[in-house]
């Protein structure tokens, strides 16, 4: 069962229909209970890294992520769910960064590009072991977001380039991440969320 | 690695079937929305939009029945625009299955509403689509209503500028003087528009030759929005990728027809 993590952001309909495309049975919940035993959980995310942070709070997201990946149990973050998974995000802050759940030490900041957001298909440079690219490296992937992390993290690193590199992908042994949207980006998404599903 | 152009095809949709009209009046039925939102798909589009034009409230209530049941079957972004009035008609698309809406004249008639739905769901929502024509505001340009039928006496890149410091996380460009004439986009208004938005600029209004595609990327657009010409079967959309893709624009899913 596949469990997606839902803190009241943006249209979790199309991620839960496009994870149950893979055959497995798919849940949008909050509950720590269910988000804990599930065999995948995808902490989705829209919007700004801040309000994402709330919300994760609300349903106290960070320690569901925690105690899952110390009982090695696999997450999968998208888009500012994926941001989120870094320590510090620097979107709407006035001076102090606001704190992120912390798995990867890192920073998220604004891309360095005249038209914001980085809105729509790009490829990526897929790191050369990719479990979730494989098959697809050579396709596109829709993005829709304004800031990055730009350093590398994790065991794996596939990297994208609006204005300048950013991590497009980490894949970091029971923690992975997408910047861009596997649930919206046609076949090639659909075959990434296949792929992430048949490595739990 | 590089960000490709986005082609996306417009469904004007009222109680539930899609309708294209020249210049917005004589609608033609052109399809059942979803059916055609999945061969869109199919065939290359990277974005859906459906544009609501249905005056009654049952109208809406069964796009929201087209949204839900496109968003099940088809995993790419998809725009819903029309009769949006308030972030709680937002957050019903955004329920539904819409990644993103389009508001233009509730926007007008109350600037704020753009802040409210950026700061509720973000500006990457946020499609601010501005129906302009050729005047004598201060750039030459202006911002109509009602289909383009009235004058708003708005400026419209003093608009775009607006909307963007309010929010907007996208603009829409549509030209009411080519829009249904399939004579070209317009290209001195989205090169206007171009130098004042910061934002993704979407060109929409008489794409007709293959051409009319490139013409509009070099004026600065980042994506390509036609109705007609894919409706009525004029160009697929494989033909204008194929034709962008052999004129060096990077472009997704190059499928030879």
């Amino acid at each position: 069962m596949i469990a997606i993590l839902d803190y009241g952001s943006g249209n979790l309909r199309s991620a839960e229909r496009a994870f149950a495309t893979t055959g497995q049975e798919v849940v949008l919940t909050s509950d720590p209970a269910i988000a804990l035993e599930a065999d995948g959980l995808v902490v989705p995310g829209v919007g700004a890294f801040s309000s994402c942070m709330n919300g994760i709070n609300e349903v106290n997201g960070a320690s569901i992520v925690q105690e899952r990946l110390n009982k090695e149990r696999p997450v999968l973050g998208i888009c500012i769910g994926m941001q989120i998974m870094f320590s510090q995000g620097t979107e709407n802050s006035q001076g102090e960064p606001f704190k992120g759940i912390g798995i990867w030490n890192g920073v998220v900041d604004r891309l360095n590009a005249p038209i914001l957001p980085h809105m729509g298909w790009n490829t990526v440079e897929a790191h050369p072991n990719t479990v979730l690219l494989k098959g697809i490296e050579e396709e596109s992937f829709y993005f829709v977001h304004s800031y990055a992390a730009k350093s590398s993290v994790g065991k794996k690193q596939s990297w994208s380039f609006y204005g300048e590199k950013f991590l497009a992908v980490v894949e970091d042994g029971y923690v992975c991440s997408t910047q861009f949207h596997p649930e919206k980006s046609g076949t090639a998404g659909l075959k990434l969320i296949r792929n992430w599903v048949d490595s739990l | 690695m590089t960000l490709s152009v986005r082609i996306i095809p417009c469904l004007d949709v009222t109680d539930g079937r899609v309708v294209k009209g020249v210049n917005f009046t004589n609608l033609v039925d052109a399809g059942d929305p979803v059916e055609m939102a999945s061969l869109y798909d199919i065939e290359g589009a990277d974005e859906l939009t459906f544009l609501d034009i249905s005056a009654s409230s049952s109208g809406r209530e069964t796009t929201l029945d087209i949204v839900r049941k496109t968003a099940e079957q088809v995993f790419i972004p998809l725009t819903v625009g029309g009769g949006i009035r308030s972030v709680s008609d937002v957050d019903k698309l955004l329920r539904a299955g819409a990644d993103k809406v389009s508001i233009n004249t509730s926007a007008i008639a109350r600037p704020d509403l753009i802040a409210e739905i950026a700061d509720r769901f973000g500006s990457q929502v946020l499609v601010l689509s501005v129906d302009a024509r050729r005047a004598r505001t201060e750039s030459g340009f202006e911002v109509t209503t009602h289909g383009g039928r009235e004058s708003s006496g708005i400026d419209a890149l003093s608009w775009v500028e607006k909307a963007c410091e309010l929010g907007a996380g996208e603009i829409l460009l549509n030209s009411m003087d080519a829009d249904g004439t399939r004579a070209g986009y317009d290209i001195g208004m989205i090169n206007a528009v171009r130098s004042v938005a910061k934002v993704p600029l979407i060109a929409s209004g008489g794409a007709g030759a293959l051409s009319d595609f490139a013409a509009a990327l070099d004026a600065g657009a980042d994506a390509l929005l036609a109705a007609s010409v894919f409706h009525f079967g004029t160009h697929r959309i494989g033909d204008v990728k194929a034709y962008l893709s052999k004129h060096n624009y990077s472009v997704r899913n190059v499928v030879a027809t």
